[in-house]
């Protein structure tokens, strides 16, 4: 009888669950409202006729749409708000390049990847490209290709807003320090220079939710994406302002489509030439208080 | 090139990373186990209400769902700076303990009715007749279910590996993320699986025999 | 044998105590209960603006496409995970060895890795290939994580369904073959039958757990129901607030009532099964529950499994 009491229990409960989540509710945007308004989203001109010899854009034309990897959690790089919608300059640099490339914003499709999948889902070419805070090294060359840098961070600190001991990375000795599972800054600051103790998370957004919990004492990673979370809590976080690496980005492609990594080098220096790339930068990162700095044109090529 | 030799630390590592956590959270979810088992079969009405509450909620919730939980609410609530094997702890520890507490709870059950009349005749309490008569002699039917469990809290505990605990899945992705072939990794990770889960079920089995004698 | 064989009916003394641990125990829960919403409250976590999230068309429009991915997931896996566990129950009990063996060391080795695990081992795999096996987009991971759940929760029904298969009495086999019946024959129309009725309770928790691993696609970036929490929780700010609470409660309800609707469904086939005067025991809807995501060959055999309730 109990049971039976439970399963009715339990089916009106999953019935209002649906009507509640079906029907309607307020329109318009939960959260904080002004911020994906607040960033800027430009349009760019779709290149007709692209003839590249490359085995990725080929069967991209093929499906009729490019599949660019992002990151869903930077507020002001990239950003995905609960309507969908995405923001930020890696955004920016994405569709700027996918315009270069032939497909029109309906042609190209996001896909979110975590840091920690990443060179998984790029070398086996889940997604075309990826324009995600995505530094160049050695390491990761061995299994991507890289187009850029085209732009450079540096590692910082993210502290609490009444934070006093940490004022730079040489006062972290003994402290917490959360970031990502085999990022670079997390790989520095626990050498003994440094002499932090790590926690490792699946995102840089569970990092900052410790950091507010009180979980951490800081969370390190490139300044960039650090500056977009205090912009988000101007209350409750601030930024330390002492970069401790360089960390040059780059857009992350299949190692071998070496004509695609030409073609999107070609992309970003015109983009930067033509002023679209300040311009997307001013309204994106600019807003989180980062200072323009025009990247070196042209582009390296390895 | 043999993933298993040339990063045998980091195969240690998650190895042993992977059975403290078991160990911990076994031992939580045995102690919670056993004592929310006796609340739902004691005489008070709002424990035995908590008791089934805890049981229907834990085992319905995905355990993913638990570390979301205990990573980001239990810190709210306690105080902040608990460090995440502990908190890795509490997230498999009480979510097993709901699936204990079930084994316990119909292992009481097969214990002979005369033997629970036979102790009351002989004015023992409630906790009396739980803790000398029945608990005692449930452990024989509640020792296969546990073995099981405690191979699944094993698996289980590879969640843990995705917030910020080492152990074999972390290395895992760990390995698969440098471009070493998958199926090596994995066949590796899956022999270490396969050693804890034998052991386990080895030492159980060993302590079904011994009861056995004790019959 | 109830609980109530435990104790006493209480006399006046025994009421008197019961009642007073009775009003201790509700004292201690709530306390406990209390605190957690004090806390809960002073870290602003309570505030209702924060709640009014979960009123707004976008977040359950996220939150619905979530609950159909899950079960659009879930669909798929279970039947799939059925008809490879009929496939690996029959292999198992097979009379050729080879066949056995592969069946047997099948069911060990995806029983024995954490699904989470084959799930990630899976998606590395499929995208290494996806052009020569035809995927496209979202595909690769959402076979990556239909694949996984298949593979292990069909190595855990087939044990399911052998145990059952061996709960089946000899007579009914004998008796089949005397009357001429195949071996095909047989496992289809005597035994598998009788298997599935006596385990259908135990069938159906396992799809519970089948259901509640859905949300270990987490892991490849899939886009259920609790990565799309997630995302929200972690995106969505109100005054510089995180919302992970509200999404958090809102999933846990939505999974609680899913998997309650699923396993009271098992307790009432249970019930049914035990009314009906067919003479198949039926199994505990408790058991597979108990057992946990996995079920080991030994609580198959040892745990009181199909005994016949009758003698109750």
């Amino acid at each position: 009888m109990r049971m039976r009491k439970t399963a009715t229990a339990a089916t009106v409960v999953l019935a209002l669950a649906a009507t509640a989540t079906a029907c309607g509710g307020k329109s318009g945007s939960a959260g904080d409202k002004p911020k994906s308004e607040k960033v800027f989203s430009g349009d760019y001109k779709v290149a007709k006729d692209v003839k590249i010899d490359s085995p990725t854009l080929k069967k991209a034309q093929q499906r009729g749409k490019i599949i660019i990897g992002a990151k869903a959690d930077q507020p002001f790089l990239g950003f995905q708000d609960s309507d969908g919608k995405r923001t930020g300059f890696d955004i920016e640099i994405a569709k700027m390049v996918a315009a270069d490339l032939g497909f029109s914003p309906k042609q190209v499709e996001f896909k979110t990847v975590d840091s920690n999948v990443r060179e998984t889902s790029i070398s086996k070419g889940q997604v075309d490209y990826y324009v995600g805070t995505y530094t160049i090294n050695d390491e990761r060359k061995k299994q991507v290709g890289f187009a850029g840098p085209y732009m450079t961070a540096g590692a910082d600190l993210l502290v609490r807003k009444d934070e006093k001991a940490i004022t730079g990375p040489d006062k972290v000795k003994g402290k917490k320090v959360c970031s990502i599972v085999g990022s670079t800054p997390l790989q520095e600051i626990k050498k003994a220079k440094y002499g932090a103790e790590t926690t490792e998370l699946g995102k840089y957004s569970d990092c900052v939710k410790s950091l507010l919990d009180g979980q951490v004492d800081a969370v390190t990673t490139d300044d960039a994406i650090l500056k977009g979370y205090a912009a988000e809590r101007p209350s409750k976080l601030k930024v330390v302002g002492k970069p401790f690496t360089e960390e040059p980005y780059g857009i992350g492609m299949n190692k071998n489509d070496k004509a695609l990594r030409e073609a999107i080098s070609k992309a970003v220096e015109a983009h930067i030439k033509n002023g679209d790339y300040k311009k997307a930068y001013e309204g994106t990162l600019g807003k989180s208080g980062s200072a323009y700095e025009e990247p070196k044109t042209p582009l390296p090529r390895y | 090139m043999n993933v298993l030799l040339d990063h045998l630390p980091e195969f240690r590592d998650g190895f042993l990373g992977t059975l403290a956590l078991t160990a911990a959270s076994a031992a939580l979810a045995l102690i919670l186990g056993v004592l929310i088992a006796g609340f739902r079969v004691s005489p008070v009405p709002p424990l035995r209400a908590f008791g089934t509450a805890w049981v229907t909620l834990l085992r319905n919730t995905p355990l993913t769902l638990l570390f979301l939980v205990a990573f980001f609410v239990v810190p709210l609530i306690l105080f902040p700076g608990v460090s995440p094997f502990v908190l890795a702890t509490l997230a498999l520890g009480f979510y097993t303990s709901s699936f204990v507490c079930e084994a316990v709870r119909s292992g009481i059950s097969t214990v002979p009715l005369g033997q629970a009349e036979a102790a009351r005749s002989i004015g023992m309490t409630f906790m009396q007749t739980l803790r000398m008569i029945v608990l005692p002699q449930a452990t024989r039917t509640v020792i296969p279910p546990l073995s099981s469990i405690f191979i699944a809290l094993t698996k289980n505990s590879a969640i843990a590996g995705a917030f910020s605990n080492t152990e074999l899945f972390n290395v895992s992705k760990l390995l698969s993320d440098k471009g070493f072939a998958i199926g090596w990794i994995f066949l590796w990770i899956a022999l270490a699986y396969l050693v804890i889960t034998f052991t386990i079920s080895g030492i159980f089995r060993l302590l079904e025999r011994r009861l056995e004698v004790a019959r | 044998m109830t609980a109530s064989v435990l104790y006493d009916a209480p006399g006046p003394k025994a009421k008197v105590r019961n009642r007073l641990y009775a009003v201790g125990g509700s004292l201690a829960i709530l306390a406990l209960l209390v605190f957690a919403v004090l806390r809960l409250d002073a870290k602003g976590q309570l505030n209702p603006e924060l709640w009014d999230i979960l009123n707004y068309a976008n977040v359950r429009t996220n939150i619905l496409n979530g609950v159909l991915t899950t079960l659009q997931v879930f669909a798929v896996a279970a039947v799939l995970s059925l008809v490879l566990g009929v496939l690996l129950a029959v292999g198992r009990l097979s009379d050729h060895k080879p066949i056995r063996w592969l069946a047997t060391g099948f069911i060990e080795l995806f029983r024995a890795i954490p699904l989470l695990i084959t799930i990630y081992a899976l998606w590395v795999l499929f995208l290494s290939y996806q052009s020569e096996l035809g995927f496209t987009g979202e595909g690769t991971q959402f076979w990556a994580l239909v694949i996984g759940l298949t593979v292990y929760n069909g190595s855990v029904q087939a044990e399911v369904l052998r145990a059952g298969i061996n709960s089946v009495s000899k007579g009914q086999r004998e008796a089949a073959y005397a009357i001429g019946m195949r071996k095909t024959q047989v496992m289809t129309t005597i035994l598998m039958p009788q298997a599935i009725r006596a385990m259908l309770p135990t069938i159906i928790s396992q799809l519970v757990v089948t259901l509640k691993d859905t949300s270990l696609g987490f892991v490849i970036t899939y886009e259920e129901l609790l990565y799309t929490l997630r995302l929200m929780a972690q995106n969505t700010t109100i005054n510089e607030q995180d919302t992970y609470l509200p999404l958090i409660v809102a999933g846990g309800v939505i999974y609680v009532a899913m998997c309650l609707a699923l396993s009271s469904l098992a307790t009432w086939i249970e019930r049914r099964g035990r009314r009906a005067k067919t003479g198949i025991a039926v199994a505990e809807a408790g058991q597979a529950l108990t057992a946990g995501d996995a079920m080991a060959p030994i609580d198959g055999a040892t745990t009181p499994g199909p005994v016949d309730k009758t003698k109750e």
